[in-house]
């Protein structure tokens, strides 16, 4: 439960070394902050870097489609009420970002580490974590990605046999059926709107029952399991069944779920959900998303949804009607290069909305609002759009590299 | 028309809706709204009973497993093909056009036995998953304008003598034969691998499929603007690589 207390191996300080020196020539060159760079830099000298990284670590891996990001940040917010703490707080979350991360936290005692959906397995086994949070698995990048039960079932092989504690969402019977490959479960009610990517049962193919919010499968007996830990309303009630109020900064009923999601970590870790929630108010935005920007005298709040799970989770927080929303989609590779996922996102429940779309797929989501039979607007930049809302609150909602380009034009 | 009704049934969503292929539905929906018809629309479970009763049935895409299954279970229910012997349409993408046809490579490697629909048969390809935009030239019996879509598919089809192919690719894999066909059709059975969904792409598909159920050559005119924008968009997208 100590920090750094052993030194790096000769090889692994070069290697250490090396990854600083390649991610300070690519910021140089102004490719961003060269965390990616450095860390497949110090990998490539010393392939057991992050093994040897992670040992001197207390570590908490969290992996989900939706609110890794988040959630690692909160937990990150919750655990410094005992330690130093490193994360890879911007969401490098590929072998290599998470490499570069740990190489720059070399006094912490907690490593809080964002994993990538596909790399889960693989960097369960390097870093031995104590404690693996799994928050929801839904459809994303289908061009790429791939099946979302296999990714399920390929969770469930790299958890079997894993020591760490897995505190797990018991409302997503995708996430139950990968964690229930392991013998220590920590159930959370974190709740689910989303529901199309398991109306198939993922150990038998049967037709899932849904009454509620409980689930079961009839045909095999597969069945949501207890929880003892969950997100009621505006509460997180522990095992005890003691209700601790949440506050955050951070809008929404999928963050009230990351940080039940959140307290449940940290009790594993020794911090109380008291403290815990107490200290995740901190968090007021990350990486941008939910900043809210002054922008040609309106406040436009900035909101990432990259999948229909995301979409739905984010029509539940906007200002309701008349607050003008602007959707911005783009599908480059970073997106993935398919928009069929526009169709099952219910743009219906915009109804009511002035909407303004954006964005290098604009004439996709125009298509998709006049099926839908909600009136928009076509416009040719973030500066049109705006300028087409009244003074006040604007809601804008993009997908990745959409978003990116938001922040960009308009100075976030 | 006002007094006409359109049954749209939509087949196990719960297994087969992977590639937004609520989009065909929704389409299909609007259009012939537009057109004053009262529309019913039933989303059909893989639990549930396949109503024979309807006059559009469309079909989507889905996982391996998922296909299998909803391909046993359609053949054990047995509605959709006495839908069909009763003149009923079925638009089926990409699995559930493997299904139509009278077998398919499933998820244990082994064949699967579809509904024998179309004249067609499917195996799994050895190159790399065809993914990316598909501009076709659709069948001159169809008289629908070049059709543009998006494919996401290991799979590969054969066409036997029953069917025609939907399309001749200028760009994309279609069937991944390599002879150039994409989908297939016979009477009132359609099949394509292109989704996007591919009515929204091609809304003249969605349109074919309404006058088809209701017996007539023409339907009173829509403002295509949006569709006829993005069609535009994406063939000259397809046509000038990046
Ligand atoms: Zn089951």
């Amino acid at each position: 439960m100590a920090g750094n207390t052993e030194p790096l191996s000769p090889r692994s300080r070069l290697a250490v070394t090396a990854g600083r020196a390649a991610a300070a020539v690519s910021r140089a060159a102004g490719r961003g902050s060269g965390s990616v760079i450095g860390g497949k830099v110090a990998l490539r000298l010393d392939p057991d870097l992050l093994q040897r990284l992670a040992q001197h670590l207390d570590v908490v891996l969290v992996s989900a489609t939706n609110g890794k990001t988040t959630t690692t940040r909160l937990i990150a917010e919750a655990l410094r009420a005992n330690g130093e703490v490193v994360s890879n707080a911007l969401g490098a979350n590929m072998p290599a970002g998470i490499t570069s991360a740990l190489a720059g936290g070399s006094d912490a005692r907690y490593g809080v580490i964002e994993v990538d959906e596909k790399y889960l397995a693989g960097v369960a086994r390097d870093v031995t974590p104590k404690a693996i949070a799994l928050l929801n698995l839904s459809r994303d990048q289908l061009d790429r990605a791939g099946e979302t039960r296999m990714l399920a079932e390929r969770w469930r092989e790299g958890l079997s046999g894993q020591k760490a504690v897995i505190i797990a969402n018991a409302d997503d019977p995708l996430v139950v059926w990968a964690a229930s490959s392991s013998p220590n479960v920590v159930w959370v009610a974190a709740g689910q709107e989303w529901k199309d990517d398991a109306w198939s049962c993922p150990a038998c193919g049967g037709v899932m029952q849904r009454p509620g919010d409980d689930w079961f499968c009839a045909e095999c007996g597969f069945r949501r399991p207890l929880p003892t830990w969950a997100l009621s309303g505006d509460h997180v009630l522990d095992p005890h069944g003691s209700a601790w109020p949440i506050h955050l900064q951070l809008p929404g009923r999928a963050n009230k779920a990351n940080a039940a999601t959140s307290a449940a970590v940290a009790a594993a870790f020794g911090v109380p959900p008291q403290v815990a929630l107490e200290r995740m108010y901190a968090v007021k935005a990350v990486a941008g998303r939910y900043d809210v920007v002054q922008y040609q005298g309106r406040d436009m709040r900035l909101l990432l949804a990259k999948n229909p799970a995301g979409w739905l989770e984010t029509f539940s927080l906007i200002d309701p009607p008349p607050t003008p929303v602007i959707l911005s989609v783009n599908a480059r590779s970073a997106d993935g290069t398919d928009t069929s996922w526009l169709w099952d996102v219910d743009y219906g429940r915009l109804a009511g909305h002035p909407i303004c779309v954006l964005g290098d797929r604009k004439l996709d989501l125009a298509v998709r609002l006049e099926v839908a039979g909600v009136p928009f607007q076509v416009c040719e930049s973030p500066e049109d759009a705006v300028r087409r809302c009244p003074p006040g609150r604007i809601e804008t909602i993009a997908n990745y590299t959409a978003f990116q380009d938001l922040r960009r034009a308009v100075g976030n | 028309m006002s007094d006409t009704s359109l049954r749209v049934v939509w087949v196990y969503p719960d297994l087969l809706s992977t590639y937004g292929d609520q989009g065909n539905v929704l389409v299909v929906e609007r259009r012939a709204r537009q057109r004053g018809l009262d529309v019913q629309r039933l989303d059909v479970r893989s639990d549930q009973p396949i109503p024979t009763s309807g006059d559009i049935y469309l079909i989507g895409g889905g996982e391996d497993r998922p296909q299998r299954l909803a391909a046993e279970r359609l053949l054990r229910d047995g509605g959709l093909n006495r839908a069909v012997d009763n003149g009923a349409i079925v638009f089926a993408v990409c699995a559930g056009y493997q299904i139509m046809g009278h077998e398919f490579v499933n998820d244990l490697g082994e064949r699967s036995a579809g509904l024998g629909l179309l004249d067609v048969v499917s195996s799994r390809g050895e190159a790399e998953r065809c993914v990316g935009d598909v501009l076709g030239e659709a069948d001159d019996q169809l008289r629908l304008p070049e059709l543009t879509g998006f494919e996401n598919h290991q799979g590969i089809t054969h066409l036997g003598p029953g069917v025609r192919p939907l399309a001749r690719v200028r760009l994309g894999n279609g069937n991944g034969t390599g002879d150039g066909t994409e989908g297939a059709w016979r009477d009132t059975v359609f099949g394509t691998y292109l989704h996007g969904p591919v009515l929204a792409r091609n809304p003249q598909i969605a349109d074919l499929l309404i006058k088809l159920s209701l017996d007539v050559n023409a339907l009173p005119p829509t403002d295509d603007t949006w569709y006829e924008a993005l069609r535009q968009e994406r063939i000259a997208a397809a046509t000038q690589p990046a």
